[in-house]
């Protein structure tokens, strides 16, 4: 490796905005073929570097060496040509045009008058789609698409040039276990290639399985390079928190007290049916299955947002039904969104309003909204979660994902419920914030809270959980408890195989 | 596959379906409450169905290019005035007197310049500070405004010139000049959002402006050529309209925004953007014109008109968000 010339290779990058030294010094190499990837805490400055790299924001100071020639990125459009492609976390796709145009956003082939040359974008995208073996073709809508299959677009759009280096960020955020496999192909084929692939993710367990060496970030600095094989889980962590985390499966058990709701044959339409399962006080129950399995529709039922088709909902041993989410509210079930920024915070607004959102209309004197009342709750709620932020003014959407989501907690934690629900809690969040949200989600258990944690990601689920739910197309596969269940019995039922002996 | 497909000619089809449905209720009614005693869908009356929906028709078709691209032009109207103006008094100037019929395509020229000009200022504001269109172009609806009635104060503006009026009620291949140039106007733009990069870079820019900016679609030029564009067809609509009219109020004009508005948002073009077909719009206009000559013909007066194409606007809007309900197990909102 060493006397090979790196792909890309950066050198002392400082960026700075107004107060903030986001980068501070930075330099890494990327070598052709590897798999190189880049690890932090949000705020750490994964995603500033990345947009440097990407021509997106230009950095105050320092180089960057394409195949050690000394180049200057002044646009999106100027890195990709040179070579370097920018595959974002969030999914950047105009879900109203077809598969081609997407790939082809922004250099669409001309003919004379400005013309597209239909012709030849199909018969090249089609050529692309080829090489990634996915099941669509150039002129199918996007919209039209899965996620993972968008994210497979976004993917093609690499291969439009031929790339040096390819920079992923969370490329995994959205996809199932099934579906990243897909991924790791399409990695592992770029890396025999030579191309530089930079990989991005708070994964720990994706990191060692595909990469081959690791650096790391903290605030804006670069803390070391660290190779793949020789390192541990540890090792990262301290290097990226500067502290040792405990990952260990939980175990602390608690008294548990009567059911607090049960659903009998619940269905929805095509999305979910016959689910039935039971949470008792003090419980965490954890549903484990790949996206479309219908998760976060039983969920959204259950704090009617959806009308279930059959079935019926018990909640302390009354049947009731849900008709809204104040319905849901008034009876003691609360909903932490899987998207919080969509639909959990209000990100313009300041952290206390975002909390007292539900029970604004309750505290009121006279007819004004009561400030006092107000403050007092998000006073409550930031001492009893440990919510950093300077103070209730702060805007939501300026705070770490961590505490976002600790605000929604909290928001619904004031409205006293029976029943929490919280789907994906930690997507998108940093690992140490991980860690503090599953133990306050254990906490909140021990409490006497009955708890629903949705999930996409095994550790999560088996770290959190007492009982597992294991859901495959809208059916419930088994239920594992915490003593019994195996990665591998779970990952047997939440892909439907031995369907018909459990079932 | 053939599910989505068969949903868009649907959603492309409804608008001349509702067409169909609006001649067929008209012929009918027309039969039982005419005020006179020609059938409605006589053959010349269509025809000039057809050139009445010309002027807004026009500025509509701009409107779905602006929407599409996710901006909204609201000057539209006033643009429309000063450039019938200009069109008007130019041809009053000595120089262009002197000139004798040649003054005419000078005065088209002046007016259609005008119409880039005032489309260029909305555009190179929205590019350059970034501030929403809607505010753009409302500041520029009343400025724009302000300058018609400081042309001529409250007084009208009138030239007539026989050459011109004869040109504009001409008859080829028994269209009338004015629907030529709505035709013309919407074959060009329709080739230009479905087959140029510009047209599906606008698409693009309406639909995901961030995944716009991060492919390197440079979008402020894109608002600029656009809104340049709804300038051109403001005032190309102008020139069509006062070619024949020969006199201008300083208030003509007024609530063309809305009108265009309306009919591109009953052709299914979405007011968020990203979505939305010149075709489908220049149905939208026709269903408009439609509904005004329909209710006219069956006695209807002019406020009744307005009240009742309010109502089917909003109608219209409600159905087609039922229809593409998922059934029963969408979110409810």
């Amino acid at each position: 490796m060493t006397d090979q010339t790196p792909a890309l290779r950066l050198e002392g990058i400082v960026k700075t905005f107004p107060g903030v030294r986001a980068l501070d010094g930075v330099s890494f190499t990327v070598m052709p073929g590897e798999v190189h990837a880049l690890m932090g805490e949000n705020g750490a400055g994964k995603s500033t570097l990345m947009k440097v790299l990407g021509g997106i924001l230009a950095p105050n100071e320092g180089q960057i060496f394409i195949e050690e020639q000394p180049t200057i990125m002044s646009s999106p459009m100027n890195a990709k040509a040179k070579g370097v492609v920018f595959i974002h976390q969030e999914l950047s796709l105009a879900d109203e045009l077809s598969v081609a145009e997407n790939i082809w956003l922004g250099e669409l082939p001309k003919k004379s008058f400005g013309r597209v040359d239909w012709t030849k974008l199909y018969d090249e995208t089609d050529a692309i789609l080829k090489t990634l073996n996915v099941g669509f073709d150039a002129r199918k809508r996007v919209g039209d698409l899965s996620i993972a299959n968008q994210q497979m677009v976004e993917i093609a759009r690499a291969l439009t040039v031929e790339p040096r280096a390819v920079i992923f960020d969370e490329p995994t955020a959205s996809l199932t276990d099934a579906e990243k496999v897909v991924l790791f192909e399409v990695i592992s084929d770029l890396q025999s290639r030579g191309v530089g692939v930079i990989y991005i993710s708070h994964r720990m367990e994706e990191i060692f399985k595909i990469t081959d060496r690791i650096s790391v970030l903290r605030d804006g600095q670069y803390r070391g390079t660290l190779n793949t094989a020789e390192t541990n889980e540890e090792e990262v962590t301290h290097l990226m928190i500067g502290r040792t985390l405990d990952l260990s499966r939980n175990a602390v058990t608690h008294e548990m007290g009567e059911v607090a709701l049960e659903v009998r044959s619940l269905s929805c339409g095509d999305l979910f049916s016959d689910v039935s399962f039971t949470v008792r006080r003090g419980e965490v129950v954890g549903f484990y299955g790949l996206v479309g399995a219908g998760r976060t529709e039983i969920a959204e039922t259950l704090f009617g947002l959806r009308e279930p088709s059959s079935g019926t909902i018990h909640l302390g041993g009354e049947e009731v039904t849900i008709n809204s989410p104040a319905d849901a509210i008034k009876r003691g079930i609360s909903l932490v969104p899987e998207d919080r920024k969509g639909q959990g915070l209000i990100l313009g607004m300041n952290c206390r309003d975002n909390m007292t959102l539900p029970q604004v209309s309750d505290l009121t004197a006279g007819p004004f909204v009561s400030d006092g009342a107000e403050v007092a709750i998000f006073d409550q709620y930031r001492d009893k979660l440990d919510i950093r932020t300077p103070g209730w003014r702060q805007t939501v959407g300026n705070l770490s994902g961590g505490n976002q989501q600790k605000i929604v907690i909290g928001k619904w934690l004031s409205m006293r419920p029976e029943v929490l629900i919280v789907d994906e809690p930690t997507r998108g969040i940093d690992v140490g914030s991980k860690s503090e949200i599953h133990n306050l989600i254990r906490e909140l258990a021990s409490q006497g809270y009955a708890v629903i944690v949705i999930s996409s990601e095994m550790p999560e689920v088996l770290h959190v959980s007492d009982r597992i739910v294991a859901m495959f197309s809208g059916r419930v596969m088994r239920e594992f408890t915490a003593e019994e269940v195996t990665e591998d019995s779970l990952i047997q039922a939440i892909s439907g195989i031995g369907a018909d002996k459990v079932a | 596959m053939n599910n989505t497909t068969r949903a868009n000619l649907i959603k492309q089809g409804a608008i001349w379906a509702f067409i169909v449905v609006e001649l067929a209720f008209f012929s009918i009614a027309g039969e039982f409450l005419s005020v006179t005693d020609s059938a409605f869908m006589d053959f010349d009356n269509m025809l000039l169905l057809l050139k009445q929906s010309a002027p807004i028709g026009i500025i509509a078709l701009g409107m779905t290019i602006i929407m599409i691209n996710g901006n909204i032009d609201l000057s539209v109207g006033a643009t429309f005035a000063l450039a019938a103006i200009v069109l008007l008094d130019s041809m009053t100037w000595p120089f262009m007197q002197a000139l004798g019929n040649w003054a005419i395509p000078l005065a088209w020229l002046f007016a259609l310049a005008t119409g880039v000009i005032l489309g260029a200022i909305n555009g190179l504001i929205v590019w350059k500070t970034g501030v929403d269109a809607f505010i753009v172009t409302l500041g520029s609806m009343l400025g724009y405004r302000g300058l018609v009635f400081m042309y001529n104060g409250e007084q009208p503006t009138s030239h007539l010139n026989w050459t011109l009026v004869d040109f504009a009620e001409a008859q080829f291949l028994g269209l009338h000049t004015a629907t030529w140039f709505l035709l013309g106007a919407g074959l060009l733009l329709w080739l230009l959002m479905t087959r140029t990069v510009h047209g599906r870079n606008a698409y693009a820019i309406g639909n995901n402006r961030d995944a716009a900016v991060n492919a390197g679609i440079r979008v402020g030029p894109h608002f600029l050529w656009n809104f340049m564009l709804i300038g051109f067809l403001a005032a190309l609509s102008a020139v069509v309209f006062y070619s024949e009219s020969g006199s201008v109020n300083p208030n003509d004009g007024m609530l063309y925004e809305l009108w265009a508005i309306t009919a591109v948002v009953l052709g299914g073009t979405k007011l968020s953007g990203g979505y939305g077909s010149i075709i489908s719009t220049l149905g939208g206009v026709i269903a408009i014109q439609l509904l005004r000559k329909g209710l006219g013909h069956i006695g209807a007066d002019t406020e009744t008109v307005n009240l009742v194409i309010g109502l089917i606007l909003i109608a219209v809007l409600f159905l087609d968000r039922q229809l593409n309900r998922k059934g029963k197990e969408e979110l409810r909102t």
